[in-house]
């Protein structure tokens, strides 16, 4: 099984992986993109679009230093990617 | 009157009798404070006193582009969330919700009560899992290429190389169509067993660190009951499609949390 947090246990016993071992990425989808979206005092002015976006350029310009959160590539044989 | 703090939310609840106590001496939150509960109309939010010199609206639009903290700030959220949920039935709220005091906090409860009773509702004894799906073998179709061309014309010419390129693009693109009709007959398999779905966009592989391409990147809500069921049938389809997957969770229902679309 290839899955990155091996789910075992059925949430009725649920002992879910520590937080930092889930993958940054897929956290972010969730806590940027998903929850109640409440207009608090503070984040009034900060559109929920525009943070995913901040935050998102955030991550795709500094890469390398996710690297360290990633799985290895599938595939390290070289094989060019001409996408 | 500037406050110097603010209040950061969590998550609500309409039953915080089932925390256990010791969670509010355990659980650390984002800004390395103790949590606490505010109640009104019968909903309590789970909330943490908050420096707004670091989570004030200036400061978190300075702070989101920084990525450790933005990553520190993620795993915090969630882990609190994530401790509470395990104890008591709790929508998350997005990351960086934040008041100026418990006092707005109660009036966003009272305010939002039908809001956030529906999303209490509609969550209620499920759990949202992740599935990604990457398309199986993605050089497959470049490896048989090179054949086209040998023989036929001296290395590196034009009309080799164009002639390459379109064997490549075509194998490339019925790859392509191969793996979007697999993740359709995933999808929708995986969907029958949910009570609900949202499809979050494919993330980029310059952050999966995947050579192959993400076509799939679901969010299942599914019945605990069902649980067991559901990643049966992962694995299943694992099996039987020409597609990598990936199963995460039991996520607290982030996904879920809004009311959306329904996206089967």
């Amino acid at each position: 099984m290839t899955s990155s947090y091996p789910a075992d246990r059925v949430p009725a016993e649920r002992v879910t992986l520590p937080a930092d071992r889930i993958a940054l990425v897929d956290l972010l989808d969730r806590v940027l993109a998903g929850g109640v979206v409440i207009a608090g005092d503070i984040t009034l002015s900060v559109a929920d679009v525009d943070m995913v976006t901040i935050s998102l350029r955030a991550l795709v310009t500094s890469v390398s230093a996710l690297a360290d959160h990633l799985p290895p590539p599938a595939d390290t044989n070289g094989m060019p990617d001409d996408s | 009157m500037t406050s110097q703090t603010g209040t950061w939310l969590y998550g609500v609840t309409d039953n915080p009798a089932a925390i256990r106590p010791d969670s509010f001496d355990h659980l650390t939150g984002v800004g390395g404070g103790k949590l606490h509960l505010v109640s009104a109309g019968g909903l309590t939010a789970v909330a943490e006193t908050v420096s707004l010199a670091e989570f004030g609206e200036t400061a978190l639009r300075r702070n989101l582009e920084d990525l450790d903290w933005l990553e520190s700030t993620a795993r915090a959220h969630h882990r609190v969330i994530d401790a509470l949920a395990s104890q008591v039935q709790l929508v998350p709220l997005r990351l960086a919700t934040v008041y100026r005091e418990d006092g707005n906090v109660q009036a966003m409860l009272s305010e939002q009560g039908a809001r956030l009773r529906a999303s209490l509702h509609r969550t209620a004894s499920r759990a949202e899992w992740g599935v990604k799906a990457y398309a199986d073998q993605p050089a497959a179709a470049r490896a048989e290429a090179p054949r086209v061309d040998s023989g036929q014309a001296a290395p590196g010419s034009g009309a080799a190389y164009l002639r390459r390129r379109r064997v490549e693009l075509a194998a490339s693109q019925q790859d392509r169509h191969a793996a979007l009709v697999s993740a359709q007959e995933l999808h929708a398999e995986l969907a029958s067993l949910a009570a609900d779905t949202r499809l979050h966009p494919p993330q980029s592989a310059e952050l999966t660190g995947s050579k192959s391409a993400m076509i799939l990147n679901a969010a299942y809500l599914v019945d605990d009951q069902r649980a067991a069921g559901f990643r049966q049938a992962v694995d299943d389809l694992r099996d039987r499609l020409p597609l990598q997957l990936e199963l995460t969770g039991p996520w607290p229902p982030y996904s879920f949390a809004d009311a959306g679309p329904d996206l089967r």
